[in-house]
């Protein structure tokens, strides 16, 4: 019990970190590591009850979430190289065209 | 229903030879409006003068198998069916007797005439396969509009004829002037079509059949139909009023002579104005059951006579005096109708059919002389130049003035014989009314021969110059018209359509009358001709003096009576006030435009405010998120 209590507490002090990282952060590069850190604590957490509950179902959407977050990253690195050309910076202050 | 009809498509006859006539013109309409102006001239021509003669020689093959058929029978026949609902439907069917023949003859007759008349009236008009097209369209629900069995059918043409008198009379379209005339002619029509309509929806819903001789049977039948045969009667009564330009339907008829005179000999004098008289001729059954009908057809009719008469003899323009001329007649036909003498006024259709198309033409060849001129008082003096258009007219003249023994004659004194002595309605006033009416026809049409060709010439010396007879075209068909008109009356109508249209009971008492009356009629009509004849032998100067003693009536009657202002104050002002400010104003700007702007505009503020939320910040979205995601939590933890 203790353990699945420990995990769970790990796992939600992950997802406040990656959280609190990609609120407080600038850097566009330090934000999308912020975001696989909340993944990973969301990963956890889904193993944690996988465990817990003795189904498979948690584990294989851990699978699930490692593909997406690779495509993700996949897409979300190219974007960020093509601003970061673009502006000489990776301060997401910049990139402020898209306002309403 | 104890008359015969016959079949049409049997085995000795195996093709449906009044479908074909109906079609015959329709084909002419599709072959000259979509090949015409490719095929050049001769092409429109011989399709447009060829069909309308073959329409006319079938016509002639179907009045023989009539003629074989009996007195009173009739053929039928199915072209297919419309509508079926229930155990109910409506089919084209197509209905011949004696009354459909003699009008359908008229229609192919005049019209076949007319047609080749404009082969050279029209010879240089740019439009000329469009005018062909156009007259043959009109041929086509003019057939459709007398052969109809059904009320449905006969609908479909009136509409139909209106469609094609609007195409004609704006046929000149470029002259604002003339397509508003055309508009004109539609719109007055349309409001005699909503009682034509409600007529035929009073009579399904009681009768549940819109055949017309079911009809007729309906009302003759010993039980009363459930419906006030006055109503209907007044109802379909009005439809006719506009078709045949009746009180106070009657303003468009003038107007519409900006067409090209052929059109307004075909429309407005041999065939389209008889539809009125064709409608409640073909329901006298229903008219001989209502009295009170009866008699608002027998008064509007010699109303419109006797104030049509009066317009037509101050107008200077030779195609009004002719319009007018045609609205009076055409009330002498209503009186006729209203008194029931059914048969009478067919006649006097047929016998008007060709004094009044010669009369039209035989103007249209003084127009072409003279290069457009119309006015009468630039005229004079034409008789030795153009000769053949000069005797034609005169017959015509004669024979609508009702000279013994030229057609006009007959039909006329039968009208007011029957207008004093008909027991079916028939008063003194009446024949009063009519008889004034025949002594002023009488005047207004010798005063317009004496002006048109027989006062010394009042012609600009270069009119003159030009002034030419018109060609073979126009002329033959002119003398084979004025023929007519002397001939025509001889052919005793009435009697021939006895068997159809009952001639109703005279007054014993008043039988021995007939002969003063014939005096009368005859004395009137030499009357007219010597009063016209003393006025205006000379020229103008007699009849300017006169209109000078009485200024304001002559003002009146050359005002036409204000009807035109008149429905322009009560009825076109008020309207076009309404459509302006409350529908336009209120309902259009404000209330539509308005809603829906407002929309707009809400729309465009709000969103002006919302989109300053999208700052352009990702820190910002993502604070925006994590606040939304926790109050969803927060929301299913103290709701769930």
């Amino acid at each position: 019990m203790a353990d699945t209590q420990l995990l769970l507490g790990l796992s939600f002090v992950l997802f406040a970190l990656g959280l609190v990282g990609v609120m407080v952060r600038r850097n566009a590069l330090v934000m999308l590591m912020c975001m696989e850190l909340m993944l990973n604590a969301v990963i956890l957490a889904l193993v944690t009850f996988s465990l817990e509950t003795g189904t498979l179902s948690g584990a294989v959407l851990v699978f699930l979430i490692f593909v997406v977050a690779a495509a993700e990253i996949a897409i979300a690195i190219p974007i960020v190289l093509q601003l970061s050309r673009q502006r000489s910076s990776l301060d997401v202050e910049g990139y402020d065209r898209l306002q309403g | 229903m104890s008359r015969a009809t016959i079949a049409c498509k049997d085995d000795a006859h195996p093709m449906n030879l009044l479908t074909v006539i109906v079609l015959l013109p329709l084909a002419g309409f599709l072959l000259n409006g979509l090949l015409g102006r490719r095929l050049g001239r001769t092409f429109v021509s011989v399709v447009g003068c060829g069909l309308p003669v073959l329409a006319f020689l079938a016509t002639f093959k179907a009045v023989l198998l009539l003629q074989a058929a009996g007195p009173d029978a009739a053929l039928l026949e199915v072209a297919y069916r419309w509508a079926s609902f229930g155990d109910r439907g409506f089919d084209v069917a197509f209905y011949f007797d004696r009354l459909t023949a003699v009008m359908t003859l008229i229609i192919t007759g005049v019209g076949s005439l007319i047609h080749v008349y404009s082969t050279g009236y029209m010879k240089d008009d740019p439009g000329y396969a469009r005018y062909f097209a156009y007259l043959n369209l009109f041929l086509f629900f003019m057939l459709t509009l007398v052969l109809g069995r059904s009320l449905l059918v006969c609908f479909v043409g009136w509409e139909g004829v209106g469609l094609a008198s609007y195409l004609l009379i704006g046929f000149w379209f470029e002259d604002p002037a003339k397509a508003a005339a055309g508009k004109k002619a539609f719109i007055t029509n349309r409001v005699g079509d909503a009682g034509f309509l409600l007529g035929l929806f009073l009579l399904y819903w009681a009768l549940g059949t819109v055949n017309m001789d079911e009809i007729n049977a309906a009302f003759a039948a010993p039980i009363a139909p459930a419906v006030s045969a006055s109503l209907v009667g007044v109802l379909l009564f009005i439809g006719a009023t506009g078709k045949s330009a009746q009180i106070p339907l009657h303003v468009w008829l003038p107007d519409a002579m900006a067409g090209p005179t052929p059109v307004s000999a075909l429309i407005h004098a041999a065939t389209m104005v008889t539809a009125g008289i064709y409608l409640v001729a073909r329901l006298h059954g229903i008219y001989e059951h209502a009295p009170a009908a009866s008699q608002v057809v027998a008064v509007i009719g010699v109303l419109t006579a006797f104030f049509a008469a009066t317009i037509a003899l101050v107008q200077t323009d030779i195609k009004k005096v002719l319009a007018y001329s045609t609205v009076s007649q055409l009330g002498l036909m209503f009186l006729a109708l209203g008194v029931g003498a059914y048969g009478v006024a067919v006649f006097h259709v047929y016998t008007h059919a060709f004094f009044k198309a010669c009369l039209f033409l035989g103007a249209g060849s003084v127009i072409h002389a003279l290069g457009g001129e119309q006015d009468i008082r630039k005229m004079g003096g034409l008789w030795r130049k153009i000769p053949v258009t000069f005797f034609t007219f005169a017959v015509a003249t004669a024979a609508i003035a009702g000279i013994p023994p030229l057609a006009g004659f007959f039909s006329k004194d039968e009208i007011l014989w029957f207008a004093f002595a008909s027991e079916h309605g028939g008063s003194p006033i009446l024949w009063a009314l009519g008889s004034a009416t025949a002594l002023m026809t009488s005047f207004y049409m010798f005063r317009l021969l004496w002006l048109t060709f027989l006062t010394p010439s009042r012609m600009s010396h270069e009119t003159e110059h030009h002034v030419h007879e018109s060609p073979l075209s126009m002329t033959g068909v002119l003398i084979v018209l004025a023929v007519l008109s002397a001939i025509g009356g001889f052919f005793e109508l009435p009697h021939f359509l006895e068997p159809l249209l009952p001639i109703p009971a005279v007054v014993e008492s008043l039988e021995h009358f007939e002969h003063t009356l014939v005096f009368v009629a005859v004395a009137v009509a030499l009357l007219g001709l010597a009063a016209a004849t003393f006025m205006y032998r000379r020229g103008l100067a007699r009849g300017e003096a006169l209109a000078a003693r009485f200024p304001r009536l002559h003002r009146v009657l050359g005002g036409k009576y204000y009807i035109d202002e008149l429905f322009e104050a009560v009825l076109y002002r008020p309207l076009h006030w309404v459509s302006d400010r409350v529908f336009l104003g209120l309902g259009d700007r404000l209330l539509i435009d308005g809603s829906l702007h407002g929309l707009a505009v809400l729309t465009r503020r709000a969103s002006g405010r919302l989109s300053r939320v999208q700052t352009g910040q990702l820190q910002w979205y993502v604070a925006m998120a994590v606040i939304g995601v926790v109050g969803c939590l927060v929301w299913v933890w103290r709701h769930g």
